[in-house]
């Protein structure tokens, strides 16, 4: 019972803090990285309490530090699935797929009618329910790796091959003159001039298919897989009840993610440095 | 008009590639059956027969058409090989998680552009869980809510509304946020209150942000709710007819239900553009 009334309270001491301090120092560097924090601690500190306090029982719902625990004892397992899915599966068909798809964008680029054809296939397709193919890719590449990275490559392909196509086209006229009276052959003109403002919009597309890489990798594994993986292992732990390895490997996958997606904002940040949305921040 | 040619000839060319690529994915069934009989085949054997196969590796597409048209109007409705029957159940989880991840999604914005702690407490973690793959724990949602005793449509569609709460939510931020500096200082000078400036001002101008990201919502609910439907023990919609057809191999099934899930996902997203379109035009934002 103390559990539950330390959670609450401090539940609203929190709450109070941060009105608090969103009202007189919201706009300051530092609070706005502590009122999130606190926002966060907050809730696991709440969940803490609440399963502590009305005895839930772990396997419906684990206490943070269940899990914690659990993190910390099946570290092999973890960094087993790890490798196997995100590296082998999501990193290696992301790779390709976005590679393909630059690729694909850049040819199609010289012909009005392919892009014409092929963009709104794209668009249509990349609102499909890609997921799916992940059944066929599993029986056709077998239950290796090897077909969860063939349904990463599938799911990443059309988002960054639309957002590329859009890319290639953002250069306006002004600037395709400048590179016409320098008497710039096409390739100078893709590499110094158009490869560049595509940039912005090419890594748009990237950042969304980290995402998608991971739940491709993730959600063919549930069709068949070694007995490795973080798929794999969700699913066999829910069978068995180990809510507290589910919620580890849930963990990982999201940290893999967020480490993922803010490599790929990183290197964005680093290429397109010279692009209004990267300037205005600093 | 200037869209039709290209499209049709992107798709024949798709077609075309198909039909090659199914008769050279099935050659090697057709090659192992005719050595065991001792036979040579020639070409035109070859092709008919790699068509024609039961449990293709890559179904012609003939044979997934015919398979969409048996599963669409060749059963009963009720019928457990129909896929009207299972894109039903798959359609009402979806519909059910879209209207309640949507409603949730709205809530909140409208309680973060109002209270500026909630902005600045909920605001990155939302962003935050965008990275992360929600999708991997549908398969303990669905178990430990069975173990709870709630079954059937609710876990589901608290999955696909899971799914479509986010980008919802991200969108309609944007939109409240929309108006500009002299709209709002025109609504403090005929001294309107904080609800009359939503209902008058911020909600009306976010309509364009939220039909934008309820396009993407919505085809993400659909994907939630098939993905929550893969755990052992489903034995009803789109994601199950995936499933049972990936254990027994009938290639033609998966094939069938997904197209049959990728018509429901453009059917879903048309809507929404229609609805979009009649709203935004009686609003007067478009022509």
């Amino acid at each position: 019972m103390s559990w539950l009334i330390f959670a609450i309270v401090f539940w609203l001491a929190a709450w109070a803090l941060n009105t608090w301090l969103a009202r007189h120092h919201g706009s300051e560097r530092w609070a706005r990285f502590l009122i999130p924090a606190l926002f966060g601690i907050t809730l696991l500190l709440l969940w803490e309490g609440l399963v502590r306090g009305l005895n839930i029982s772990p396997v419906i719902l684990p206490a943070p530090s269940q899990i914690a625990a659990s993190l910390m004892a099946s570290t092999d397992v973890l960094r087993e699935d790890f490798v196997q899915t995100i590296l082998k599966g999501a990193l290696s068909g992301y790779i390709i797929g976005c590679g393909a798809a630059v690729v694909v964008a850049i040819l199609i680029d010289r012909s009005p009618f392919l892009q014409r054809g092929l963009l709104p296939i794209g668009n249509f397709v990349a609102a499909l329910p890609i997921v799916g193919i992940a059944p066929i890719l599993v029986m056709w590449f077998g239950f290796d790796w090897q077909s969860k990275a063939a349904v990463v490559v599938v799911m990443v392909f059309f988002p960054v091959l639309v957002n590329m196509v859009a890319g290639l086209a953002a250069t306006n006229a002004l600037q395709r003159d400048l590179m016409a009276t320098y008497s710039a052959s096409y390739w100078q003109g893709l590499f110094k001039m158009r490869l560049p403002a595509a940039m912005p919009f090419l890594f748009n597309g990237l950042k969304i298919a980290t995402t998608l890489a991971l739940i491709g990798a993730i959600v063919a594994e549930f069709f068949g897989s070694p007995t490795k993986g973080m798929g794999f292992r969700i699913s066999t732990a829910v069978g068995q009840l180990d809510l507290p390895l589910v919620w580890s490997e849930i963990t990982v996958a999201a940290l893999a993610g967020s480490g993922f997606y803010g490599l790929v904002a990183l290197i964005e940040k680093l290429v397109t440095f010279w692009h209004p949305s990267q300037r205005a921040r600093t | 008009m200037k869209m039709i040619a290209p499209v049709l000839t992107v798709l024949a060319a798709i077609l075309l590639l198909w039909y090659a690529a199914t008769v050279w994915m099935n050659s090697q069934w057709t090659y192992d059956q005719a050595a065991r009989a001792g036979e040579e085949v020639t070409f035109s054997e070859l092709v008919t027969d790699t068509l024609t196969q039961k449990r293709p590796v890559l179904p012609a597409p003939h044979q997934v058409a015919v398979g969409l048209w048996e599963g669409v109007a060749g059963q009963k409705v009720t019928s457990k090989r129909s896929l009207v029957f299972h894109g039903w159940i798959t359609l009402s989880a979806t519909l059910a998680g879209f209207a309640l991840g949507t409603g949730l999604g709205i809530l909140l914005a409208v309680g973060i552009t109002h209270s500026r702690a909630m902005d600045l407490s909920v605001m990155p973690w939302a962003i935050a869980s965008q990275t992360i793959p929600i999708l991997a724990i549908a398969p303990m949602v669905i178990v430990v809510l069975a173990s709870l005793g709630i079954t059937g449509l609710l876990p589901k569609a608290i999955i696909a509304a899971y799914l479509s709460f986010f980008p919802v939510l991200v969108g309609m931020v944007k939109g409240l946020r929309a108006p500009d500096h002299m709209q709002l200082d025109l609504l403090k000078t005929y001294n309107a209150s904080q609800g009359a400036t939503f209902w008058k001002l911020r909600l009306p101008s976010s309509m364009p942000y939220l039909f934008a990201s309820l396009k993407v919502g919505v085809a993400a609910s659909l994907v939630g709710t098939i993905v929550a439907e893969l755990p052992a023990g489903a034995t009803r919609g789109l994601g199950a007819r995936l499933l049972s057809g990936s254990y027994y191999g009938q290639t033609v099934q998966i094939w069938s239900a997904l197209f049959a899930a990728a018509a429901l996902a453009a059917i879903l997203v048309v809507v929404v553009g229609i609805i979009e379109q009649i709203t935004l035009k009686r609003m007067g934002m478009v022509q």
